[in-house]
């Protein structure tokens, strides 16, 4: 073990039909480090760690591992050489419970040989108190919220003793709170000599954890340096490879009359008496925690979920919205949080995926049009910049942007008056994400009004005209562009009674 | 609608695909193992299989199930399933028959009752469509499991046809209705047109029809679907109504091709419909399923039958060869989804 580094990739290089998705990589960890691994989606940071991990094999290259030359043919070797992942999207048995899940497949036995639930339980116990986590061991895992689930996914991989972890965006669901947990968990991780690959889209991460950053695009190491050496400028034009004059451009629009008026919604406990209204041409960001119940805000209006009480007046006519398609012929459009659960068709093609909420403008009498439609998606296409090889390619072949952007076609296609956004670039690369921003402008420009809901700060701060805050399912006050910053935000999402 | 929004972007990937032989292959597949099934028992059977009346033969006896294996890709697509079909037939197939039958024969359910041809036929596609539509009422409105809604429907609707028919086959029928299962159109059998009649319609009611891009739009994604505006139980109630009515189709050719409407007709022929269309490349995954492969599914699903019948291998031993089709259809399809 006379070598420096805990992880050594060479040269390593992986192939799929028609792409090269790494194309000779290099990537060293030395131990007890948070190493960044950050780029553009689809640069090949995900299928790096996949062939880390033994999910992939490399089309050549070569991995060496405390000292030792490896082959890691599939993740039980990776396991047992103590490397363990973490993915984005968690995969766990919801009915098992939580304990359950940490030692699936390695249960303690006891006697006849037969699974001894009460250790399991003590053993799971003892980690989380080891490690600061507060959840009930013995709790069903489908009773968790998002960042529970992380949470306990992380318990699980350091559960294996790994001598090095990878995080894939692990933050993306969790609350301000639970990123401080997590981030004091990472530096126990490093005092125990324990490395972490982490990759991540949010430059804020990059600088306040990591000790080494590596950029990737297009399937190819960029360059890998101490954080220490970097800014944030420098970063982001090592991601892009472009400068990138601002990352939230959101221009001057002319705000118009009143298009939209929510009066005393009521949906359960996450949509109490909310009541709003929502201009033409303005950019309205509903900003607030996980949970302050924004997304059921506009599925409410959007009726996903059948509001109790309440009235939506579009245009100043009041609109009975029941089901989505209520809500669509009243000329709104939403573009839901959740992109694989609840917007793409993964495997229909982009085309199929473009036109499918405007169907009704496109087939008169049922049926289709297939002239105009194949005339108003390719100018969709060309419009928003969707990288794709053809409208026949399936979507799921897309980058996380990509699809974004796709979907944002399917509304516009609608030709919606207003645009309902829930978390407009979650998981999008910042390229996409400033075309995003742009095309949101654009689009206020053009006398449409956007409802944004949005976890991130600076788009919030950067893209709103103004801003509602939740709590708890209630808005807890408003506040212009002007006037709005981090701090008066957090105040009123977090409940705080002052006045902001 | 909106001007371009990045002059920073790469211009989208336009590489021409050159000829690939694995793509090709891999989109063909279907096609090719048709013709590799045709050449194998061309050569096995020294020619027999190749004859126009055996191939005739094949064609009819893979109608019936090619008509409801077009209806049960539908469900399939849609991530759902029907196992009523067999019933469905054999209820179809005893009231249509009950009513083409020759009224003063002996064992008429309705003596002095002469009907013209077209209204058995009619009432036994209403009954089909019927019991298909109780399917997607259930399926759509009480949000029960398709394997569960028409399971039940299975079991009542056969019952139903016993009752009706007090179990015994109701034979004695018209000419004009047999017409439809053992005659023929320009020296064409008439199945083999309604299964192509049947083939059509549902290629355009899928590829140019707003409902059929529901269909698929539900498969890929129903979640997504319903944000999307799409009235799922619209739709969901039209499939399985559109796969009582060709179930019911299929009842009346089955009933006119042996001249009698049997309760215990179309059993067991909901997995040879899966079969086909399985085989045909539809996905149990959703959203992907076409028309073009659940005919060749069905024709390969006939040729099997025929060839191993024409080469004397036992009823026996032929269930066993379909049963290793059927799951290395599935096999193929859970590779091509990697």
């Amino acid at each position: 073990m006379a070598d420096e580094f805990l992880l050594r990739m060479e040269g390593i290089s992986k192939l799929f039909p028609g792409v090269v998705a790494l194309d000779g990589v290099d990537l060293e960890v030395r131990p007890g480090t948070v190493h960044a691994l950050t780029g553009e989606n689809g640069a090949g940071k995900s299928t790096l760690m996949k062939v880390l991990i033994g999910m992939y094999q490399e089309d050549s290259g070569t991995i060496t591992f405390e000292g030792k030359q490896v082959k890691i043919p599939d993740t039980k070797t990776g396991l047992g050489l103590g490397i363990s992942m973490i993915h984005q999207e968690l995969s766990y048995v919801p009915e098992l419970t939580v304990a359950e899940n940490i030692y699936l497949g390695r249960e303690p036995r006891g006697k006849l040989g037969l699974v001894s639930h009460e250790q399991m339980s003590n053993d799971a116990k003892a980690l989380f108190e080891r490690w600061g986590i507060k959840i009930n061991p013995n709790e069903q895992m489908k009773h968790l919220s998002v960042a529970q689930a992380q949470m306990v996914e992380i318990a699980k991989a350091i559960s294996f003793d790994s001598r090095l972890i990878i995080m894939d965006e692990p933050t993306s669901a969790m609350t301000e709170h639970e990123v401080e947990h997590l981030y004091a968990m990472i530096a126990q991780l490093k005092d125990n000599g324990v490395s972490v690959i982490y990759i991540t889209h949010k430059l804020d991460e990059v600088f306040k954890i990591s000790d080494y950053v590596t950029v990737f695009r297009d399937g190819k190491l960029v360059k890998m340096l101490p954080a220490a050496e970097l800014d944030r400028n420098k970063l982001i034009n090592l991601m892009v490879g472009r400068e990138l004059t601002h990352l939230f451009p959101k221009e001057h629009a002319e705000i118009g009359e009143v298009v939209l008026e929510v009066k005393n919604l009521n949906r359960g406990e996450l949509v109490q008496d909310v009541s709003f209204e929502l201009r033409r041409g303005e950019i309205l960001g509903l900003a607030g925690l996980m949970g302050a119940g924004r997304t059921e805000v506009l599925e409410t209006v959007f009726g996903i979920m059948k509001a109790e009480s309440g009235e939506i007046v579009v245009d100043g006519k009041t609109r009975k919205i029941t089901q989505p398609k209520d809500a669509i012929a009243a000329n709104i459009g939403l573009l839901t949080e959740d992109r694989k659960q609840t917007g793409i068709m993964g495997v229909l093609s982009v085309r199929d995926n473009m036109i499918v909420a405007a169907l009704p403008k496109y087939s008169p009498k049922g049926m289709l049009q297939p002239k105009r439609i194949d005339d108003a998606c390719e100018a969709q296409r060309k419009a928003l910049a969707v990288k794709t090889p053809s409208l026949n390619q399936l979507i799921e072949n897309l980058s996380g942007g990509n699809q974004q952007k796709v979907l944002i076609s399917r509304w516009l296609l609608t030709l919606p008056e207003i645009l309902m956004i829930d978390e407009p670039t979650r998981g999008v690369d910042v390229g996409a994400k400033s075309e995003i921003h742009r095309l949101m402008s654009m689009l206020a420009q053009q006398n449409k009004a956007i409802l944004m809901v949005s976890s991130e700060m600076p788009e919030v701060l950067g893209m709103s005209d103004r801003i509602l805050v939740m709590h708890e399912g209630r808005i807890t006050g408003e506040l212009s562009r002007e006037d709005a910053t981090q701090e008066k935000i957090m105040q009123l999402a977090t409940g705080t009674t002052q006045e902001a | 609608m909106s001007a371009p929004p990045g002059s920073q972007i790469t211009p989208p990937d336009e590489r021409r695909q050159k000829f690939d032989a694995a793509a090709f292959a891999k989109k063909y597949l279907i096609f090719l193992i048709l013709l590799a099934f045709v050449a194998l028992l061309s050569v096995m059977t020294k020619g027999t299989f190749l004859q126009v009346e055996n191939l005739n033969n094949v064609v009819v006896q893979s109608a019936p199930i090619g008509i409801i294996a077009l209806g049960m890709m539908l469900a399939i697509i849609t991530k759902g399933i029907d196992l009523s079909v067999g019933a469905t037939v054999a209820l179809a197939a005893v009231v249509a028959s009950s009513l083409a039958q020759i009224s003063n024969g002996i064992g008429a359910m309705y003596p002095g009752l002469v009907l013209p041809v077209i209204v058995p036929v009619l009432v036994g596609l209403v009954v089909g469509a019927m019991v298909g539509f109780v399917n997607g009422f259930l399926v759509a409105k009480f949000h029960i499991a398709p394997f569960i809604a028409t399971l039940g429907m299975m079991t009542a609707a056969r019952g139903l046809a016993l009752i009706y028919t007090d179990g015994r086959p109701v034979s004695r029928l018209a000419s004009g209705f047999n017409y439809l299962g053992q005659g023929s159109l320009l020296s064409i059998p008439v199945p083999i047109w309604l299964f192509a009649i049947c083939a059509a319609i549902t290629y355009v009611i899928l590829r140019r029809t707003r409902f059929g891009r529901h269909v698929y739009a539900i498969g890929g994604n129903e979640q997504a679907a319903r944000v999307s505006g799409i009235n799922i139980s619209r739709v969901q109630i039209g499939i399985y109504t559109l796969i009582g009515l060709l179930a019911g189709l299929a009842g009346i050719i089955l009933a006119g091709r042996i001249g009698s409407g049997n309760p215990q007709l179309g059993t067991g022929i909901e997995l040879d419909a899966i079969t086909a269309a399985v085989i045909g490349g539809t996905s149990f995954n959703g959203g992907v399923g076409t028309v073009w492969g659940t005919i060749v599914g069905a024709l390969i699903l006939g040729i099997i039958n025929n060839g191993l019948d024409l080469m004397n291998v036992s009823p026996f031993m032929q269930m066993v060869v379909k049963g290793v089709i059927i799951v290395l259809a599935i096999i193929m399809d859970e590779r091509k989804n990697r």
